[in-house]
C-alpha cells in the first residue's frame, strides 16, 4: 500500500489534515449535489400537487348537480298521444310546480319555475318519448336544478349576502326551502357532464360531444399518422442513401417537431379548409391537422426505436439470404414495434391535449350535440375546457377544472397503457 | 507495425523477407478442387484500402482459416464473399470472384440466392428472438424450399442434427433461441446457415464469445460439416486455425502474405511477417 503511493515524485500522506480537508469538500459537494436534485424535485411535485389539487378542489363540485324532483302529471290531453315529441310540456312542468306550491301568486310560480333549469320541457318530452306508457299517469322525474340554485345548494352562493349582492334573490330562497322540505332537493352524481353535449345551461353541459369529437379526431390522426411515419421512418432509417438530400429532409423532420403547434393550425385552415373547401369544425380536418402535428415525432420516435434493433439481427437475416425488404418486414419492424408503439400512444396523448391547431379550424364551436361522424362539427376535449373556460356562468368555472381533470385522467390512461405496452412487449437480446 | 520491419533475425530457420506485395503460395496436397476463386480484388472503405490485389483459391469441401492482425483485411475478405460488405456505406470492392467459375459480383446475379448459397456464421451467436423452429426454418421458408410443413419439419431436424443440436432442443423447439447457452446459440446459428443447404459456409471468428468447452465442441461441428461444405474461417486463435484447418492464409495489413497446407504454415512459415505472427512476436 505505501509501496504504490510512495512511487509517485513525493510520498503522498493521505492522513494529513489537507487530504482530510480535501475529502471533506468532497463529500460536501456530492452531499450538495444531492440535496439540490431533491429539492428541485421536492419543488416539482409541490408544483403538480398545488395544480391537481387547485383542479380537484375547484372541480370536484361539477361531479355532483343539484336534483329537484317534480311530480308530473303527464296530461293525455296536453299531449299528442300518438307522437308524444309534440305537446305542450311546458305546460305541464307548470301545472307540476304550481300543484306544490299552493297559493302562490304568478311572480312566485315564475320564480319557481327559474328554481329548475330552463331546458325542463325538454328533460320531460325525452322521458315520455322513451317511455310512452307513462301518459296518463303521474311520474316523478329528477330534474338538475338550474345554475344559480346549484351554486346556492352547493354553499358557493352565501345566504347572508345582502340580496343586492347575490345572485338568487330572497323570494327565489323561500321557494328552494320550500321544495328542500318538502325531500325534492338532493345531490346526485352528475351524469350530465358525461353524457350530454355542450348547453348554454352549465346544469345541462356536458363533455359527450368533446370526447367523441376528440375519440374521432384522434382516430383521424392515428389513421393517418402511423402508416406514413412509419412507412417515412423505414425508408429514411433502412433504405435511404446518405447524400445531402436525406440530410435535408431530416433536419427539417426535427425541426418540424419544434414548430409552434399554431402554425400547424394556419396550414390546416389554409389548405384543408380553404383550398380543399372541407368542412368546418369537423374532427376528420382536426385529426388531419393534428396528424400533420403528430407525424415529426412519429418518424422520430420510429426511426429511434428501429436504431435500436441491434445490427447482428439484420445481419443475421441478410446472412440466410433474406432480402432488404424481408429484413426489414419480418424481423426489424417486428422488434421495433413495442418502441413505435409507446411512441405513437405518447404521440397521440400530446394530439389529444393540443388546442391551438384545433380553434383555427373552428373545433371550439358552439354544438349541442356530439358528432355523428367524421364530417359533422364537433368540439374536442382542450377546446371544450376552452369554451367553458371563456363562458361567464358561475357553473362552468367547476366544470372547467371538471373537464381538465377528465382530460388530464384520458392523459393518464394512455400513458399507462404505453407503459404496459412496452414492459409487455419489450425485448431483450 | 515496426514490429514487422525490425530486422531481428528469428533464431532457428529465418525466413526470407519477400516484397510485401508478394504472396508466399505453397501448393496444397490435399488436391480438393478451388470452389471459390479471387483475382486481383481490391476492397475500398470510402478512400481507405482495405483490402490490396488479393489472389487466393478456397478449396472445396475443405475448412480455410484466415488469420492475421486485427484489421489485416481478413473479415472484410471475408464479407465479400456473400456481398455482406454490399450493405455498408462506401464499400467498394473491385477484381473478380468467382464461385464454381461464376463472378459473384456480376450485374445480374441475385445476391439473395448468393447468400443462401454461401452461408454466414457471425463472431457473436445472434439467433432471431423467435422460437428455436422458426430459427431454422427462416432460411427454408423465405427461399420456398419447403412445399408442405411436414417438409419443412424434416429440413429443419435435419440441420439441427447436423449441427449436433438436436438431442439438446428436440423437446423444446417452441422455446426462444435467445434463452439457449452460448455455444448452443452458435450452433443454432450453424444450423440455420445449414438449413439453406449452402455450398459454402463462412465463420467469422465463430468462437471468439463462447467458452473453451463450447468452442471444441464447434470445432468438432466444423471437422464434421467439411465432408459436405467448403468452410471459410476467420479466427484469431492461431491454435484454432492449426486444428481445425487443412489450409491456412496468412493477412497483414491488407495484404495476402502467404497461404499454403496449415501444417506447413505453422510448422515451416516462409514469409518473416507469418513466423513472426505465429511465433507470437506481435499481433
Amino acid at each position: 500500500m505505501t509501496d504504490i503511493a510512495q512511487r509517485g515524485a513525493s510520498p503522498v500522506d493521505w492522513t494529513s489534515s489537507a487530504a482530510d480537508g480535501r475529502r471533506r469538500r468532497r463529500r460536501a459537494a456530492e452531499t450538495r449535489l444531492r440535496y439540490y436534485g431533491l429539492a428541485a424535485i421536492a419543488v416539482a411535485l409541490g408544483l403538480l400537487a398545488i395544480l391537481v389539487g387547485s383542479l380537484v378542489l375547484n372541480g370536484y363540485r361539477a361531479f355532483t348537480q343539484t336534483q329537484i324532483a317534480l311530480d308530473v302529471y303527464v296530461d293525455p290531453a296536453e299531449i299528442d298521444v300518438e307522437d308524444p315529441s309534440r305537446g305542450d310540456y311546458r305546460g305541464l312542468v307548470a301545472a307540476s310546480i304550481a300543484s306544490v306550491l299552493p297559493g302562490a301568486d304568478d311572480a312566485e310560480l315564475r320564480a319557481a319555475r327559474d328554481i329548475v333549469t330552463r331546458n325542463v320541457h325538454f328533460i320531460l318530452r325525452d322521458h315520455v318519448v322513451r317511455d310512452p306508457s307513462v301518459i296518463g299517469e303521474t311520474i316523478r322525474i329528477q330534474i338538475p336544478a338550474s345554475d344559480p340554485f346549484d351554486q346556492l345548494a352547493k354553499g358557493i352562493i352565501d345566504r347572508d349576502l345582502p340580496e343586492s349582492r347575490r345572485r338568487v334573490n330572497d323570494q327565489g330562497i323561500a321557494i328552494y326551502d320550500q321544495f328542500a322540505e318538502q325531500g325534492r332537493v338532493e345531490q346526485r352524481f352528475n351524469a350530465a357532464l358525461f353524457f350530454n353535449a355542450d348547453s348554454r345551461f352549465p346544469e345541462l353541459a356536458g363533455l359527450s360531444g368533446a370526447v367523441v369529437g376528440s375519440f374521432f379526431a384522434l382516430v383521424v390522426c392515428f389513421v393517418l399518422s402511423f402508416p406514413i411515419g412509419i412507412a417515412a421512418a423505414v425508408y429514411l432509417e433502412e433504405f435511404a442513401p446518405k447524400n445531402k438530400w436525406t440530410d435535408i429532409v431530416e433536419v427539417n423532420i426535427n425541426n418540424l417537431a419544434a414548430v409552434p403547434s399554431i402554425v400547424f393550425g394556419l396550414l390546416g385552415l389554409a389548405i384543408f379548409l380553404g383550398w380543399f373547401g372541407m368542412p368546418r369544425s369537423a374532427p376528420l380536418v382536426g385529426g388531419m391537422v393534428l396528424a400533420l402535428m403528430t407525424l415529426p415525432t412519429m418518424i422520430i420516435v420510429t426511426r429511434a426505436a428501429l436504431k435500436a434493433v441491434p445490427p447482428s439481427i439484420r445481419e443475421a437475416a441478410l446472412g440466410v439470404g433474406a432480402s432488404k425488404h424481408e429484413v426489414v418486414m419480418h424481423h426489424v419492424l417486428p422488434l421495433a414495434l413495442p418502441g413505435i408503439l409507446t411512441g405513437t400512444i405518447i404521440g397521440l396523448a400530446q394530439a389529444l391535449g393540443e388546442t391551438a391547431p384545433l380553434l383555427l379550424i373552428g373545433m371550439n364551436a358552439f354544438i349541442t350535440s356530439p358528432p355523428g361522424g367524421l364530417l359533422e362539427p364537433a368540439t374536442a376535449l382542450p377546446t371544450q375546457i376552452f369554451i367553458w373556460a371563456d363562458s361567464p356562468e358561475r357553473g362552468f368555472v367547476a366544470r372547467t377544472s371538471a373537464g381538465i381533470l377528465v382530460l388530464l385522467g384520458f392523459l393518464i390512461l394512455m400513458n399507462l397503457i404505453a407503459i404496459f405496452l412496452r414492459n409487455r412487449l419489450e425485448r431483450k437480446w | 507495425m515496426t514490429a514487422m520491419h525490425a530486422p531481428t533475425a528469428a533464431p532457428d530457420a529465418p525466413a526470407p523477407v519477400l516484397d510485401k506485395r508478394e504472396t508466399v503460395r505453397i501448393p496444397l496436397e490435399i488436391g480438393n478442387a478451388s470452389k471459390v476463386d479471387a483475382r486481383d480484388v481490391k476492397v475500398f472503405y470510402g478512400a481507405k484500402q482495405a483490402i490490396y490485389d488479393l489472389t487466393i483459391g478456397i478449396p472445396e469441401k475443405a475448412v480455410t482459416a484466415f488469420i492475421g492482425p486485427s484489421g489485416c483485411g481478413k473479415s472484410t475478405f471475408l464479407r465479400c464473399l456473400n456481398r455482406m460488405n454490399d450493405t455498408i456505406d462506401g464499400a467498394r470492392v473491385e477484381g473478380d470472384i468467382t464461385i464454381d467459375g461464376k463472378d459473384i459480383y456480376d450485374a445480374d446475379l441475385d445476391v439473395v440466392t448468393l447468400r443462401a448459397r454461401v452461408g454466414m456464421v457471425f463472431q457473436k451467436p445472434n439467433p432471431f428472438p423467435k422460437s428455436i423452429f422458426e430459427n431454422v426454418a427462416y432460411g427454408p421458408r423465405i427461399h420456398g424450399l419447403a412445399k408442405s410443413k411436414a417438409e419443412l419439419a424434416v429440413i429443419v431436424e435435419a440441420a439441427l442434427r447436423k449441427a449436433g443440436l438436436w438431442d439438446e432442443v428436440k423437446d423444446r423447439l417452441l422455446e426462444t433461441g435467445t434463452g439457449l447457452s452460448g455455444g448452443q446459440q452458435q450452433r443454432l446459428c450453424i444450423a440455420r446457415a445449414i438449413a439453406v443447404s449452402p455450398e459454402v459456409i463462412l465463420m467469422d471468428e465463430p468462437c471468439s464469445a463462447l467458452d473453451p468447452i463450447a468452442t471444441a465442441r464447434i470445432e468438432e461441428l466444423i471437422d464434421e460439416l467439411r465432408q459436405n461444405y467448403t468452410i471459410v474461417i476467420v479466427t484469431h486463435s492461431m491454435q484454432q486455425a492449426a486444428r481445425v484447418s487443412q489450409k491456412t492464409c496468412f493477412f497483414h495489413l491488407g495484404y495476402l502474405v502467404e497461404e499454403g497446407p496449415t501444417d506447413q504454415i505453422f510448422t515451416n512459415p516462409r514469409d518473416k511477417r507469418t513466423q513472426d505472427y505465429i511465433t507470437g512476436r506481435f499481433g
